[in-house]
């Protein structure tokens, strides 16, 4: 019995491999791998078929034949349909950041401020609509912004405007529904690293005699870099790929690649080029993707 | 004093600009007329044609069922990975293991969506499973990017515990399984449940990867109100969603009761201990703190 328990210890692998292999392995098949399987169908050929795509080897005559169809990079080089849906969400996700930025550092500065117990409540009301869904909370302002909703309804009640405003299906509504939906992932971070702030540098530098607005800018804001790291990239990677929003909120001249992406795979069945978007999206967030990891791993390390 | 003053100012009306929708959102779906922006009185009848909808309450049922097995799957997935990135220093590929725990948090959906899809599918044809995607499949990408919010939540906590408990246990011992079990898990039990609330509710809530894994007859509840959300504004959805919302505030209720509860029972623990140590009028040499043996 001793020694089968001795054999069984040698052939399983010990608590320490069992303990980094399992999420290991878990996330290398469910999250690594996959994107190299978006890769290769990125070279293959749409077809009528089950799935829908050619395979992109053969193996004729003892032969491996490596067929890579360049043809769907091509493609999305030459359509302006594509360029455009890439630049018109970078553009979104940039001044969407922004946004977030310029009202979030506030209300995270405020909280981070405020009373212990206040804090607490604050921000679970800020964490509270992160985990409703994204589309109830565009779903609500739809309601809102439509030409005979509230909004416009409000408006010429108080004779501002005769004509309804046309704000649904625009980007207006898009840069509403996005800064509404991510100002909370902007805030969070930030929270986490304002409160971590040694108060008597403030102190120290009003002693000093400088002013508020002097100190907070000279200490504050440099002290906040990684919050502000972390927190912008919460808000525009995400947002690059957003789905949801512009489909909802958005109308016709409102060109983002995640929907663009979304029409190839569900409508046009075409999903070698749905892959290449995807390959080129990825490319295009890698670095800000990894700017983001660097941030999370001294944060997690707790050397940040 | 005029920065603090613009500051709250602003938090006041972010929480507005958070907070009015939702606020006029549920007003609205107690609206007793048909037209979605007219007045008509209050009324309950939308709720009550709800229960009618079978399709919807199909759809509920299986959000739930999917929502519980990725709490529970995320919750032990998500703590290991925490555990790892915060106690096991060195071994091989640990800055590419910490990509992938943390990559999950940031990366579009579309492009996860995209690209679990092809590997189900790949898989299908080269192992025969999953034969088709449904429920475990929606299971499995939900779990993925779930535990990278607990892993998130978990090792925060996990970094703030004091290491001289554990390996006061261990010197006296215990086998760092035991350990794990008998001490770390309970001393980061809240942010357990903190985890788990939040993956039940990421979970109730996706609808891009769902769209993209999911198989025929394995319709969420997001699904579900999207497709009818094409199409307007209803006042049935209306309803749907002021339901999904309270839900949601429950959850997070809970979850500040439970965490404000274990952090002040903390707290007395604390101050109980400090008071028998003045009272026994003695107090214990420091300590030298010897570095910390890794689970082996």
């Amino acid at each position: 019995m001793n020694k089968l328990t001795r054999a069984l210890q040698r052939i399983i692998p010990g608590g320490r491999q069992l303990v980094i292999g399992v999420p290991f392995l878990w996330l290398f098949l469910f999250f690594m791998l996959p994107f190299f399987i978006v890769l290769k169908i990125s070279f293959a050929e749409a077809d009528v078929a089950i799935p829908p795509y050619t395979q992109i080897y053969t193996f004729v005559d003892q032969k491996i034949q490596l067929l890579l169809n360049l043809g769907n990079y091509a493609m999305l080089g030459d359509d302006d349909l594509y360029i455009s849906a890439y630049l018109g969400s970078l553009k979104m996700a940039f001044f969407s950041t922004l946004m977030c930025l310029l009202i979030g550092y506030p209300m995270a500065y405020a909280i981070a401020k405020a009373r212990k117990d206040v804090q607490t409540v604050l921000l679970l009301l800020i964490m509270m609509p992160t985990w409703t869904a994204i589309l109830i909370r565009v779903y609500a302002w739809m309601g809102i912004l439509s030409n005979n909703g509230l909004l416009n309804s409000f408006l010429m009640w108080l004779g501002v405007i005769n004509q309804p405003l046309e704000i649904l299906n625009t980007n207006i509504a898009v840069y509403i529904g996005v800064v509404y939906s991510y100002l909370p992932f902007m805030i969070l971070p930030l929270f986490a690293n304002l409160v971590k702030h040694d108060e008597s540098l403030l102190e120290a530098a009003s002693d000093l005699g400088s002013s508020t607005f002097n100190s907070f800018w000279k200490i504050t804001v440099p002290l906040s870099k990684n919050g502000i790291i972390a927190g912008c990239m919460l808000v525009f990677i995400p947002v690059v790929g957003e789905f949801v929003i512009p489909e909802l909120l958005g109308g016709p001249e409102t060109l983002m690649i995640g929907r663009v992406m979304w029409q190839e795979f569900f409508n046009n069945r075409d999903w070698p080029v749905a892959s290449a978007l995807a390959v080129v999206m990825l490319a295009i967030l890698i670095v800000p993707i990894v700017l983001f990891n660097r941030s999370q791993a001294k944060e997690m390390e707790g050397k940040a | 004093m005029k920065r603090f003053r613009f500051s709250k100012l602003m938090l006041v009306l972010g929480l507005l600009f958070i907070y009015m929708p939702m606020v006029i959102l549920v007003i609205y779906s107690f609206n007793g007329s048909k037209l979605v922006t007219v007045w008509g009185g209050w009324s309950v009848k939308w709720y009550v044609g709800l229960l009618d909808n079978s399709q919807l309450i199909g759809a509920v049922g299986r959000s739930l069922e999917i929502a519980c097995y990725t709490a529970i799957a995320a919750v032990i997935l998500g703590t290991l990975a925490a555990f790892v990135l915060t106690r096991v220093a060195h071994f091989k590929g640990r800055t590419l293991f910490g990509g992938l725990v943390t990559a999950p948090l940031v990366m579009p959906e579309v492009i996860t969506g995209l690209s679990l899809l092809l590997l189900f599918v790949a898989m299908a044809q080269l192992l025969g499973w999953p034969e088709e995607r449904g429920l475990m499949t929606i299971w499995i990408a939900h779990t993925t990017f779930c535990s990278a919010y607990v892993a998130v939540v978990v090792s925060s906590r996990l970094r703030e515990l004091d290491l001289s408990i554990e390996e006061a246990a261990m010197d006296l011992g215990a086998r760092p399984w035991k350990v794990f079990m008998l001490i770390t898990i309970p001393m980061i039990a809240p942010s357990l449940a903190a985890g788990a609330m939040m993956s039940f509710a990421l979970s109730l809530d996706d609808l891009v990867l769902a769209s993209f894994v999911s198989g025929p007859g394995s319709t969420t509840l997001p699904m579900e109100v999207f497709s009818a959300v094409r199409l307007g504004v209803k006042p049935e959805i209306n309803a749907v969603a002021s339901l999904i919302l309270l839900t949601v505030s429950i959850f997070t209720f809970l979850i500040w009761f439970f965490t404000r509860r274990a952090e002040k029972r903390r707290q007395r623990a604390i101050q109980q201990a400090i008071e028998e140590a003045a009272a026994d009028g003695w107090k214990q040499p420091d300590a030298r703190r010897a570095p910390a043996p890794i689970a082996a």
